[in-house]
């Protein structure tokens, strides 16, 4: 007797009661709220819906030079002349002020970014917290750190933030940055904002000195006239390739210290000993996280010959309860594309990988009709030549190449101007060591993907960035080693 | 003792049973656990659950008159309540089956006897042969069998294979559960090695476990078993009924362990035609989120009988 029973889930959705949008928002400059000199403003809107979220004002050259001031005035008379306990307690107010509003900022990274309540809830929020929890504890620690290296606090650091993850890219940056004595200058993703402008409220909230934190928004240009400013002793850049390079070129000649993390096209591995369903699992949270929107995703499935028809119908089965649609949607595993560029974008690599003879496999589920979204997407028989094979799409969109041999696989896993993470997937513990000291990557996760840790160091290699943030490691890019 | 001589089919067979990772597996749970039921979806898999009911009472001290108060609560779940679905089955020992019969009649509510010297499976083959053929001659129309757990962690994979298929053997008309005592096992690999001997030697149900040792049903063991049944499936064509039994009490883990059946199994699974929970309490409790999902209040547990 077959049933015909069908059990849809309800929507579950998360309320936004607890959220305060205001109409419009100002640049955070020393510490109070400051029309901008450039009396312009843009939209930032909602990618589920596309309805309008606020005004944010749109910081010009002038206004970064206001921030910068700021910074450098209370770097030399206030938070330079702190004990590292004192900057270590002004970050454990704000650890604990972030966990109380925990709700509230996990919902309006949601309305802003797209990203599924469940991830913001869980993932981004909760990390973000222990970000600054972690190197709060530090900021008195730092002789001890460094033994016999007499570390310093650099002075004022540029920060460059981008759209995937806006308050979890702002601990990494700020958190490591404070603790270490210097001041900072954010500009966040001109998509994803409102985080980075709550923060500036929990900063006030915090009493924190005015100029230790400034928050200026914009576009690429505000953040061009932040990399360009003469008085920054330090730039921190998380973002696309493209951009990484035009801000190593513009750092060319000054004594600004620099750190990117960059693109990547991470390689998932999946050896035929692995544990079958636990790595199928392992390659939808890596590649399907945050709507493929992660500079580490396991974009380029790696399965060995022997299980690759076993793997890939497997992965069929399990995309049927992956549900894609409202962020809000408790339930939503897949949520909304961050802007509708990015959404042309991956739209346009689906299109290539089809030209480019690739075999497609979406499933069937429904799309809101308004909104930016993707169905997730599996091309088969491709090759390591095609372009989706090579670029780095950053959406939904999965690669699978079968392999023989370990010697093969390590090969073409490395054959990518990219290196920041991988993925292993083995019974065997000996293999893991064996093939993760020949693949050329920042991480190399084994049988789990997408794991983070504050005390954990992340960072690339390649074209994938230089320099490293979280664990002991992220604080020496914000330390001078004068002897 | 001497060394298990194992048969080189059942070797081959049982040497394509994955290797199953413990931490995945809590992962994939977690991310069932995380899902929300609301509305119209809840009160479906409120009334899912309670036609998925072995009720089952399985104690020393059980009498005649216990069990027609069983049968008769089978049948009444809750009479205030209109249009409530019956559980599935009644599960009790064999020498209890004649009176369960009798006191279900024609209501459509099987028999279910637990069998081959429940729960410990100490005894000979003939004992558990006479055991399983008392309960089928009383009328039983399923029948839960222990594994003998020692022969299978001694590695004499064969003994447990061939007891399997003998019971089934006996079973011409009954369906057979095979119970593992998955917390007398050591591993979610050992989980995965029963789960597939057993489907290879007949079985038409798995089960975790007695309801007399614990852990018991707990949700990576009972993924690992649904992933047997799903591999099976996937190769022949065949379905097979999943029976997590033991520590599940609450409306919510039944809830939960019918999200992980629709997403690792499919909804055909979602019908008592193949799924089950063994369980002596778990039904007040459906009963009661039931009212409260209709109603928008809670009623005190008072208003539902305890039998």
């Amino acid at each position: 007797m077959m049933s015909n029973t069908t059990w849809n889930l309800d929507p579950s959705l998360e309320s936004t009661a607890l959220v305060q949008i205001k109409p419009q928002y100002e640049l955070f400059i020393d510490g109070k709220w400051q029309a901008p000199l450039s009396k312009t403003y843009f939209d930032s809107i909602n990618p589920a819906d596309e309805t309008h979220l606020a005004k944010i004002a749109w910081a010009n050259q002038a206004d970064v030079d206001l921030a910068v001031r700021a910074a450098r005035t209370a770097y030399t008379n206030v938070w330079s002349q702190l004990s590292g306990a004192e900057r270590g307690k002004y970050l454990f107010r704000i650890a604990r002020l972030m966990q109380e509003k925990a709700r509230e900022l996990a919902v309006l990274e949601t309305l802003d970014g797209g990203k599924p309540i469940r991830e913001a809830r869980d993932v981004d929020v909760p990390l973000a917290c222990n970000h600054f929890f972690y190197y709060a504890g530090w900021a008195d620690k730092l002789l001890e750190a460094f033994p016999g290296q007499n570390p310093a606090a650099l002075g004022v650091a540029g920060q460059i933030t981008p759209w995937n993850f806006p308050l979890l890219m702002l601990a990494w940056k700020i958190a490591p940055a404070l603790a270490c004595g210097n001041t900072v200058v954010l500009k966040p993703a001109e998509t994803t904002s409102l985080t980075a402008l709550k923060f500036a409220e929990i900063c006030q909230e915090a009493g924190l000195p005015p100029g230790v934190v400034n928050i200026v928004t914009g576009y690429g240009d505000t953040g061009a006239a932040l990399v360009a400013h003469p008085d920054l002793d330090k730039i921190a850049f998380t973002g696309s390739t493209a951009v990484g390079k035009q801000i190593q070129k513009a750092c060319i000649g000054t004594t600004k210290k620099l750190t990117l993390e960059l693109g990547g096209k991470s390689a998932n591995i999946i050896l035929e000993d692995a544990p079958i369903d636990q790595a199928v699992e392992g390659v939808i949270n890596a590649i399907f996280f945050n709507q493929g929107h992660v500079c580490c995703a396991g974009s380029r499935l790696f399965v060995q010959e022997s299980i690759a028809t076993q793997v890939l119908d497997k992965l069929k089965f399990r995309l049927q309860s992956i549900y894609v649609g409202n962020p809000l949607d408790k339930n939503t595993d897949i949520g909304a594309i961050n802007s509708k560029k990015q959404l042309e974008t991956i739209e346009r690599y689906i299109q290539l990988g089809l030209e480019e003879g690739a075999e497609i496999y979406q499933p069937t589920c429904e799309l809101p009709s308004a909104g930016y979204y993707c169905k997730p997407t599996l091309f088969t028989d491709v090759a390591q030549s095609a372009r989706i094979v090579q670029e780095e799409i950053f959406g939904p969109v999965l690669t699978i190449q079968t392999f023989r041999t370990i010697e093969e696989v390590v090969q073409k896993a490395n054959n990518t101007p990219y290196g920041l993470a991988a993925g292993i997937w083995t019974d065997k513990g000996a293999r893991i060591f064996g093939v993760s000291q020949q693949l050329q990557a920042g991480v190399v996760w084994a049988n789990t993907y997408n794991k983070f840790d504050p005390a954990s160091p992340f960072g690339g290699y390649k074209e994938s960035g230089f320099g490293r943030e979280g664990g002991l490691h992220g604080l020496r890019a914000y330390l001078k080693f004068p002897n | 003792m001497l060394p298990p001589r194992n048969n080189p089919d059942l070797i081959s067979l049982l040497a394509k049973s994955p290797t199953i990772d413990q931490t995945g597996s809590i992962e994939r749970v977690a991310r069932i656990q995380a899902r929300s039921l609301k509305g119209a979806a809840k009160l479906q898999g409120l009334r899912m659950a309670l036609s998925m009911i072995d009720l089952t009472t399985l104690e020393g001290k059980d009498t005649p008159g216990k069990v027609r108060q069983l049968c008769f609560k089978a049948q009444h779940l809750h009479d205030q309540t209109s249009d409530l679905p019956k559980v599935a089955a009644v599960c009790v020992y064999p020498s209890m089956v004649g009176i369960a019969k009798k006191a279900l009649g024609d209501s459509g509510i099987k028999v279910a006897s637990v069998s081959t010297a429940f729960p410990s499976g100490q005894a000979p083959f003939s004992v558990k042969k006479d055991d399983t053929l008392f309960a089928l001659e009383n009328g039983a129309d399923e029948i839960d069998m222990v594994i003998s757990r020692g022969r299978f962690l001694a590695g004499d994979y064969q003994f447990v294979f061939d007891e399997i298929a003998a019971i089934k053997e006996l079973c011409t008309s009954a369906r057979l559960k095979v119970i593992f005592e998955t917390g007398e096992l050591d591993s979610l690999d050992q989980v995965r090695k029963i789960s597939d001997l057993s489907i290879a030697a007949g079985a038409d149900f798995i089960k975790t476990s007695t309801g007399k040792i614990q852990p018991a049903a707990t949700f990576p063991v009972v993924l690992t078993m649904l992933g047997a049944i799903k591999d099976h499936y996937d190769r022949t064509g065949q379905m097979i009924g999943m029976k997590p039994a033991g520590g599940i009490s609450s409306a919510k883990l039944a809830l939960q362990h019918l999200l992980l059946v629709k997403e690792v199994l499919g909804e055909a699974w979602l019908t008592n035609e193949w799924y089950r929970f063994g369980a002596s309490s778990l039904a007040n409790d459906l009963l009661l989120q039931y009212q409260k999902q209709l109603t928008g209040k809670y009623q005190s547990a008072a208003y539902f009988s305890i039998d």
